[in-house]
């Protein structure tokens, strides 16, 4: 062993984690190589970051969290330099210089300088009471924060965020999370599971506030509050940002070293120059930088091994995350971003709040989510890091490790058949295989049949391949599937009329929330279910859903109807077919002013507008609406038009005010969300000249009053209408249309017109609700009218007034022949 | 704005599920997608089928429905899928401290292909 005089000499820079862990792997591999000098900025020994958490929300002593106390440094004649930061480095002198003045020089030096907390640049980010999450200090001062209790309000949804929010909750503050964007730890969690997971936090008593963008932090002389860029208000005597962390470059910057997002290493930790290292999340390998703690234990190895001279090399880490909050189990890890070729395998148990998610590409696991049950987290990351094979395990990996390698049982129906007689089939109903099985035998071969005699998958549905499965296996060959009833698409098991009735029957308010409660078998739904629920929420929770535009149908987000040539025809709204002299010289205006093409008459007795560009409707919208026109709803699954001859008024042989009524009946139908599309028409007299036989909904004034008709269509498939009843006054018409619309709304499966509904529910059904039970449609008419009290503000109006101004505009514009004039 | 990554926006500027645009000047788009597990692709804005746009369709998993014949295309290839056949373009895209940075090769690319 070389004297201590002898040694080389290494700073460290950073007392760490990375710092003093790649002392220790110095240590073990050659303790008398090198005579070490660590400075630290804190004024503590080596202690365990991570655990910052625990000891805010209680769990933890300081002491608990200490890594290595005052003896190791002692031990291994490691000289600590506390509460004194290094300032700079000259690398051509060899030294670095701290801020109380000391100058200490290197043979080796190692940066581990970790990273900064990023602090989002708005007004009052400096005031007394804004702090971030990243060391003891700040741990100290939210202790001494809660103690007088009060609001909290954390910015940043992360990971370290929700764990700031959970200590400061413990602690006894009202705390706020303010997200930027639309899902928890969007990075680490897919949506689902950063559903299940708000969800979770709000249960607990904090508020989370997603998409909210901070505009300002407040106070006079301390922090008050924050302001939202929507207007909002939240009132906060601390706040905590946790936003992000960024590698803490500026000492190696300063010292002329190769930095990109961080500083740049090789394989062996080696730095631009060759005296100097630097590990852990200040660092940028490979073009990656990582701000969890396992990449480090990887780079301080291959760190080691350099500077003793047996140089391994570190080839980059995949990670894995867990969410540090009691109670709560999250788990992350690898790509589950899905990709090309990539499949996911999902399994969602809704009674007991569990989501988990495995993305498998070419028979190898490259990704996991896991909420609620992340027992199997550490073996799904085993089976990523070491690129194994799943292939013959596919169908039950995710039941976990237990179950895929229990036995062998690669086929499911094998797994199912190997279960004890007194296994749980169905968690609702607390139904056992035995049950099950002897109920199969004493015959009931169907699904059907098995709900009705042992209720095993006769509630939430999410047993009801394990008891088909059972089926196969006790029947055999006798039993080929059944499933006849058609599902809402392939990522459910569950039918539209299942969907609709659970979303009410549980009050579900959200896309990801239906997806976790019925067990979609997809991480966020395909082109036909997302539409489908976004409607069956829309119509279940009138004024209080909020409309997911991503959910909507081109047509329906713009407001317009696409064209093939991509751009948009434009339809303003007529009352009832009528217009006047101020409406035509607007349209005849914006034909001109943005070039229109073509204009044309439609079928419901109004104006298309054709070839106007995305970017230019809003403009356009502004233009109508300052004549006083609406949106005509042409590109909807919507109420469409109200078609209307002229009536009693001038026609000689009209009965009844058929024109005034369709005004009547389109001003109170306007701007509801249906469906299908929806149309109307009223005529004057039995010749019927609007031809309200077959529309959706038909009115025909006779001298007594008025025929109405129902489920009638024009399209494909021409079919007349039926009959619903006559009814003696324009009020009562009115009444019955509100009700059989509304009964049409919260009724019919999603992209179904009324005609096939009719025919699928028969028009008996529709008569009793409508004209027999007149309570019924009292009920029904006020639904309507209720959910109509959200729905009559004009989309055209708010769009020209700059709302979702992103639809329309575009991201960016690139001119390359300015681009390559400035090379 | 010189560099192998031209710098095209916000992240956040791009709705998740969802595309946003960008002109190149000769006619041709460029859609930038982002899914709603915040992956980004780039695709020139022209479904192979009927030159749909494609930046206006259902984003859902790692794929976009065109939305004139709901033709699915996958994001991370350009290629239909299912039964149908037929690729688009695909333009390498990357995200770096929340900012959406697009080939500046492939862009001038796609800038000349549509030109010619």
């Amino acid at each position: 062993m070389l004297s201590p005089t002898l040694r080389e000499h290494l700073v460290v820079i950073g007392n760490g984690m990375a710092g003093c862990r790649a002392v220790e792997e110095l240590l073990a591999r050659d303790p008398g190589r090198f005579s070490v000098t660590i400075f630290g900025a804190e004024p503590y020994v080596n202690y365990n970051r991570i655990m910052l958490s625990p000891v805010l929300a209680g769990e933890k002593s300081f002491d608990d969290i200490v890594i290595n106390g005052p003896e190791w440094y002692r031990d291994n004649a490691i000289e600590l330099i506390s509460s004194d930061p290094v300032t700079a480095i000259d690398r051509a002198a060899k030294t670095v210089k701290s801020q109380s003045g000391r100058t200490v020089s290197y043979d080796r030096l190692l940066i581990a300088t970790g990273s900064d907390p990023f602090i989002i640049p708005v007004p009052g980010k400096d005031l007394p009471g804004v702090i971030s999450f990243r060391d003891m200090k700040d741990v100290d001062h939210m202790l001494t924060a809660a103690e007088a209790g009060g609001d909290a309000v954390v910015i940043g949804g992360g990971l370290l965020g929700l764990e700031a929010a959970h200590g400061l909750s413990l602690r006894g503050m009202k705390v706020t999370v303010i997200h930027l964007m639309p899902t928890l730890m969007e990075r680490q969690l897919d949506e689902a599971a950063g559903w299940l997971l708000k969800t979770e936090l709000e249960r607990r008593g904090q508020t989370i506030l997603t998409g909210a963008d901070t505009a300002e932090i407040i106070g006079e002389g301390k922090v008050e509050g924050v302001r939202l860029k929507d207007g909002r208000t939240i009132p906060a005597s601390l706040v905590v940002m946790a936003v992000g962390i960024r590698p803490s470059v500026a000492l190696a910057r300063e010292a002329g070293l190769a930095v990109g997002r961080g500083i740049q290493v090789d394989d062996h930790m080696v730095t631009s120059d060759p005296a100097v290292l630097a590990v852990g999340e200040c660092v940028e390998h490979d073009g990656n930088v990582y701000g969890l703690v396992a990449p480090l234990w990887e780079m301080c190895r291959a760190l080691a091994d350099g500077l003793v001279d047996k140089p391994s090399g570190y080839r980059g880490s995949v990670t894995s995350t867990k969410l540090k909050v009691s109670g709560i189990d999250v788990f992350s890890a690898g790509d589950f971003s899905g990709g090309d070729g990539a499949e996911d395998i999902v399994l969602r148990d809704a009674s007991r709040g569990v989501y988990k998610r495995v993305v498998v590409r070419d028979d190898r696991i490259v990704g996991a989510v896991l909420y609620g049950d992340t027992a199997d987290g550490s073996w799904y990351f085993d089976l990523l890091k070491k690129d194994e094979d799943i292939g013959s395990i596919r169908d039950v990996l995710i039941f976990g490790q237990a179950f895929a390698q229990g036995g062998g049982q690669a086929d499911p129906k094998a797994a199912v058949a190997a279960l004890s007689d007194d296994a749980e089939i169905c968690g609702c109903n607390g139904v056992s295989k035995g049950k099950v099985v002897a109920s199969i035998e004493g015959g009931a071969c169907t699904l059907d049949a098995v709900r009705a005699t042992c209720k095993a998958s006769a509630s939430c549905g999410s047993c009801t391949g394990l008891v088909e499965q059972l089926l196969a296996v006790t029947l055999g060959d006798e039993y080929e599937g059944e499933r006849a009833v058609k599902t809402l698409c392939k990522c459910s098991s569950f039918t539209h009329d299942d969907v609709r009735r659970e979303i009410v029957a549980q009050g579900m308010k959200s896309i990801p929330e239906v997806m976790q409660k019925l067990h979609w078998s997809t991480p966020d739904g395909c082109s036909s279910c997302r539409p489908a629920l976004n409607y069956y929420l829309l119509c279940a929770n009138p004024g209080d859903y909020v409309d997911d535009q991503q959910s909507r149908f081109v047509n329906e987000r713009l407001h317009a109807n696409i064209q093939k040539d991509g751009t948009y025809s434009v339809v303003p709204r007529m009352w009832g077919g009528l217009t006047n002299p101020r409406e035509l010289r607007a349209i005849a205006d914006v034909v001109e002013k943005y070039d229109a093409p073509m204009v044309k008459v439609t079928g419901g007795q109004r104006l298309d507008i054709f070839g106007i560009k995305k970017e230019d409707l809003p403009a356009v919208w502004a233009d109508l609406n300052a004549a006083g026109m609406v949106s005509g709803h042409a590109y909807g699954k919507a109420l469409r038009t109200v078609k209307t001859c002229v009536g009693s008024e001038w026609c000689r042989f009209g009965t009844q005010d058929s024109t005034g009524l369709g005004v009547k009946i389109e001003q109170m139908t306007w701007g509801s969300w249906m469906p299908h599309k929806f149309k109307i028409a009223v005529s004057g007299c039995p010749r019927n000249c609007a031809e309200a036989t077959i529309k959706d909904f038909g009115v025909v004034c006779v001298d007594s009053g008025y025929e109405l008709h129902v489920a009638g269509n024009g399209g494909i498939k021409v079919r007349a209408t039926d009959l619903l009843c006559r009814v003696a006054t324009e009020r009562q018409a009115m009444d019955y249309c509100a009700a059989f619309t509304q009964l049409y709304r919260e009724e019919a499966w999603y992209l179904e017109r009324t005609a096939p509904w009719v025919e699928r529910v028969g028009i008996d059904y529709v008569r009793q609700r409508i004209v027999d039970d007149e309570v019924g449609r009292e009920a029904l008419t006020s639904r309507f009218l209720f959910s109509q009290s959200f729905s009559q503000d004009d989309p055209w109006a708010a769009r020209a007034g700059g709302a979702d101004r992103e639809q329309h505009a575009h991201l960016g514009e690139f001119r390359p022949i300015e681009m390559l004039a400035a090379e | 704005m010189i560099g192998d990554w031209i710098d095209v926006g916000a992240l956040a500027e791009i709705p998740a599920r969802g595309a946003r645009t960008i002109k190149t000047g000769n006619g041709e788009e460029i859609a930038v997608f982002r899914t709603g597990a915040n992956k980004v692709y780039a695709l020139v804005n022209r479904c192979p089928h009927k030159h749909g746009p494609l930046s206006q369709g259902i984003v859902h998993g790692e794929a976009v429905a065109c939305p004139l014949h709901n033709w699915r295309i996958s994001l991370a290839t350009g290629e239909a899928l299912g039964e149908d056949r037929g690729c688009v373009p695909t333009i390498p895209v990357r995200v770096d401290a929340g900012r959406v940075l697009i080939s500046r090769v492939a862009m001038l690319a796609t800038a000349a292909a549509a030109a010619a």
